[in-house]
């Protein structure tokens, strides 16, 4: 009993990692006031981008990085469509996502002789080192150093959101931009920004799977993570703090998903993986409509308009 | 005018060119120290234009500012801002769900380390300004939950933290209630008596009288003098900005109502929050009489116009046109018994934007075989109708059948409104804020038109922000407080603050 409530615990936490930075990165971008679906395929590009560095680098902490930047040059594409271009945030999100896993399987397929995932790579280290606890119960609490660091982020994010000025800013865009803008506080700038940041964390995301949880890039890698940080936003009400309960939750899921699904349950396994994407359903009919969004969330700001 | 340090502001021969439109075109203001100053004109004649130039937000193509006698160059909000002037905007800029703190020290935060705030000594500050400007404004409130008064000295504080000198305040009156707009002018006069200048642009003419030194008006862009406002009247004040004589007295004969033809009894009706919003309201309207509800934004006015509409659900009581009950049906039953209205916001409920004019001017009547045979539209026989409404009711620019509704200026789109809800011939008319950013001229023809109808025999439902508006249209004025009527009165019957301390919830006795 104990052995699996402590594997229960260190797959959730294992499983929410890559999800509590795709929606780190799905707060900051929303309050600052741009609607960011294209969270998933930012993840896609820093999941391909994490493991392919980490492959020819043997470095993961180099890979981890250059994923992050890679997920911010994604986001880049994002915030000039709908910050400088006022474009649609929505078809722009579709198209990063429709684009991004075609990239990742160009580039994967140039690099590794055709193939459409690569081959293993140096993942990063576990808080205690690869084999401590290994054989005991407490193993499954020899966690990855990505999901500390993404609890490190969490607070970091909410600290920067709620307790300086630069927060007051983003959040203050968020809601009225015409009201920063009088103030002197630059729109533009701060959406840039938060929406580069955004990528960023999804990179990050990324490569906390393909880098730290399995230790390759493959197709399925990051399928529909992206989404579910999105609906963990919501459900975490638009903040950090929030958004990272939300993700365990989700991340509890997936770690029933694969508990149950070791044999001794009577349901076929297939029916089993659908829990994380029936669990964030559920969640979103029963959240989205009462949760508080950001006033000017999906709005682009244009001078002079009210 | 020569430049002297004796001016707080001055603005020479001031042009602001967009695209073919020359908005400004070599406007003069000169503001003395320690004055209170308005801007008055008519809507789009410029006034909001010219004081953003001032405030940075738009560059003049031509002209110069001074400051206290220097010359100087604005090129954006923090450049105002450093130079000690501050704007208070028509639409508050303000962020809702933080608390008067934030939003006073947002752009300029108290910080104790590195961009960490200090809200402790961000609050001290505020709360330092608030006591030496005797405002009642409480420091940890959020912005949502208190009155619009007190937003707009919240609006006020901003600019004062941020040490304007200089204070810009576009139509300040237009959302407070009569005790609110004396309270106001109370505080600009205790403001210029501690050294401040304040500039109010405005197209209300009773507030220069009771507020305003000096006045500058400013008519299609082009500068027609300053006044002092001692030595003027509001007559004066109106044909000078409108550029002929104007009548500002309602005129019209007693009313002769007949028998009531909408009642409304008990109505309940919650807003999609789950806040009761209309609250067993009460009233009734008679053939060939203006009921006018007066009331400040947000008493249930809004709910109550789409309950009758069927747009929301009614959630108990009746609404009876005729004698015949509508309430929970839909708009077209609504309209089907003659109930026609006037949205509140023409943009937005009124028009499609988009479209022409005579498709707009045929929005729920293109059903009618009179607009073409079963399913099609016949685009001749909607021209024609919409030239004589055009004719009729003087929408210009003339022969603007095919151009697009969003072309035209807000008053021709208003009575473009008007003139197709009164070519319905309704039984009853519901008027909601019909004026509402309208300018003297335009709002001039509304009020005729309403009384039109009303001796026609139609009966009329105003429901106006605007106190003045009711207490001069109405036949009939009732009180709207918390979706409830808290009183009903015979025209000239009951004084302005009467109506004032009922709308503000003082006549619970």
């Amino acid at each position: 009993m104990l052995t699996n409530l402590l594997l229960l615990i260190g797959i959730t936490l294992m499983y929410s990692t890559p999800l509590v930075f795709g929606a780190l990165g799905g707060v900051i971008s929303e309050r600052s006031g741009v609607t960011n679906i294209g969270i998933e395929g930012m993840m896609v590009i820093g999941a391909i981008a994490g493991a392919a560095t980490s492959y020819f680098t043997n470095n993961p902490w180099i890979a981890f990085l250059v994923a992050g930047l890679s997920g911010g040059l994604v986001a880049l594409l994002h915030a000039v469509a709908s910050v400088s271009f006022a474009a649609d945030q929505t078809v722009s999100g579709v198209a990063i996502n429709l684009l991004a896993p075609g990239i990742a399987l160009f580039v994967c397929r140039r690099l590794f002789d055709g193939a459409a995932m690569t081959p293993i790579v140096a993942k990063l280290p576990k808080i205690f080192g690869e084999s401590a606890f290994a054989g005991t119960a407490y193993a499954g609490l020899n966690l990855n150093i990505t999901t500390v660091l993404a609890l490190v982020a969490t607070l970091a994010v909410w600290f920067v959101l709620y307790k300086t000025k630069w927060g007051l800013r983003v959040r203050a865009v968020g809601e009225h931009p015409a009201a920063a803008d009088t103030l002197g506080i630059n729109v533009y700038k701060t959406r840039y920004i938060c929406v580069i940041l955004s990528g960023v964390f999804a990179g990050f995301g990324g490569a906390s799977m393909t880098i730290a949880i399995i230790s390759q890039f493959t197709q399925t890698a990051i399928s529909g993570h992206g989404f579910i940080a999105l609906a963990a936003v919501i459900f975490g009400k638009w903040t950090p703090q929030g958004a990272y309960g939300a993700c365990l939750l989700f991340g509890c899921t997936q770690a029933l998903t694969i508990l149950l699904g070791g044999g001794s349950f009577p349901v076929p396994s297939t029916i089993l993986a659908m829990l994380p994407y029936a669990m964030t359903i559920i969640v979103l009919i029963l959240f989205v409509g009462r949760s508080a969004a950001p006033k000017a969330d999906g709005v682009p700001y244009i001078k002079g308009s009210r | 005018m020569d430049v002297s340090p004796e001016y707080a502001v001055q603005m020479h021969d001031i042009t602001k060119v967009f695209g073919s439109f020359t908005a400004l075109d070599a406007v003069n203001l000169d503001v003395k120290k320690q004055t209170v100053h308005a801007i008055l004109g008519e809507n789009g004649a410029g006034k909001s234009t010219l004081m953003n130039i001032l405030y940075g937000l738009y560059h003049a193509d031509e002209g110069d500012i001074y400051l206290n006698g220097e010359k100087v160059s604005i090129g954006g909000p923090n450049d105002a801002i450093s130079y000690g002037i501050g704007m208070v905007h028509q639409h508050f800029m303000l962020v809702e769900n933080f608390t008067v703190t934030e939003n006073i020290i947002l752009g300029d935060e108290v910080c104790s380390a590195a961009g960490v705030l200090d809200m402790k000594k961000a609050r001290e500050d505020v709360l330092r300004i608030v006591e030496e400007f005797g405002f009642e404004v409480d420091p940890d409130a959020k912005i949502e939950d208190i009155t619009v008064g007190m937003q707009q000295r919240v609006e006020i504080l901003k600019a004062l933290y941020r040490g304007a000198d200089i204070l810009i305040l576009d139509e300040p009156s237009a959302v407070l209630t009569p005790q609110e707009i004396e309270k106001l002018v109370e505080i600009m006069h205790d403001l210029v008596s501690k050294g401040k200048t304040i500039i109010i642009i405005t197209h209300k003419l009773k507030e220069i009288m009771s507020s305003a030194d000096e006045c500058s008006i400013i008519r299609r862009g082009q500068y027609m003098g300053t006044v002092d406002v001692s030595q003027t009247s509001e007559a004066e004040l109106a044909s000078k900005m409108v550029g002929r004589n104007v009548n500002l007295t309602v005129e019209k004969t007693r009313a002769e109502p007949e028998g009531v033809m909408l009642e409304i009894k008990d109505l309940t009706v919650t807003d999609e929050r789950g806040i009761e919003q209309v609250k067993g309201l009460n009233l009734e309207v008679r053939s060939g009489e203006i009921v006018g509800i007066a009331g400040i934004d947000g008493n249930g006015q809004k709910e109550l116009v789409d309950a009758i509409m069927s747009l929301c659900k009614a959630d108990a009581g009746t609404i009876k046109v005729g004698g015949q009950e509508i309430q929970n049906t839909s708009p077209r039953n609504v309209l089907d018994h003659s109930l026609v209205t006037i949205p509140s916001d023409r943009q937005k409920w009124g028009l499609v934007l988009p479209f022409s004019v005579a498709e707009n001017s045929v929005l729920e009547r293109h059903g009618e075989e009179l607009f073409g045979p079963g399913i099609m539209l016949d685009y001749d026989k909607i021209r024609s109708h919409t030239s004589k409404l055009i004719k009729r009711y003087d929408i210009r620019p003339s022969g603007c059948e095919d151009e697009r509704m969003s072309g035209l200026s807000g008053g021709n789109q208003q009575k473009a409104i008007i003139a197709r809800q009164v070519s319905y011939v309704p039984d009853v008319l519901i008027a909601f804020q019909p004026t509402r950013g309208l300018d003297v001229g335009a709002i001039e023809f509304v009020h005729k038109t309403l009384i039109a109808q009303r001796d026609r025999g139609a009966a009329i439902l105003l429901i106006s922000f605007e106190l003045d508006e009711v207490m001069d249209v109405s036949d009939t004025i009732a009180v709207i407080y918390h979706g409830q009527i808290v009183g009903s009165f015979e025209q000239g019957s009951v004084t302005e603050d009467e109506l004032g301390l009922l709308m503000a919830g003082g006549g619970a006795a």
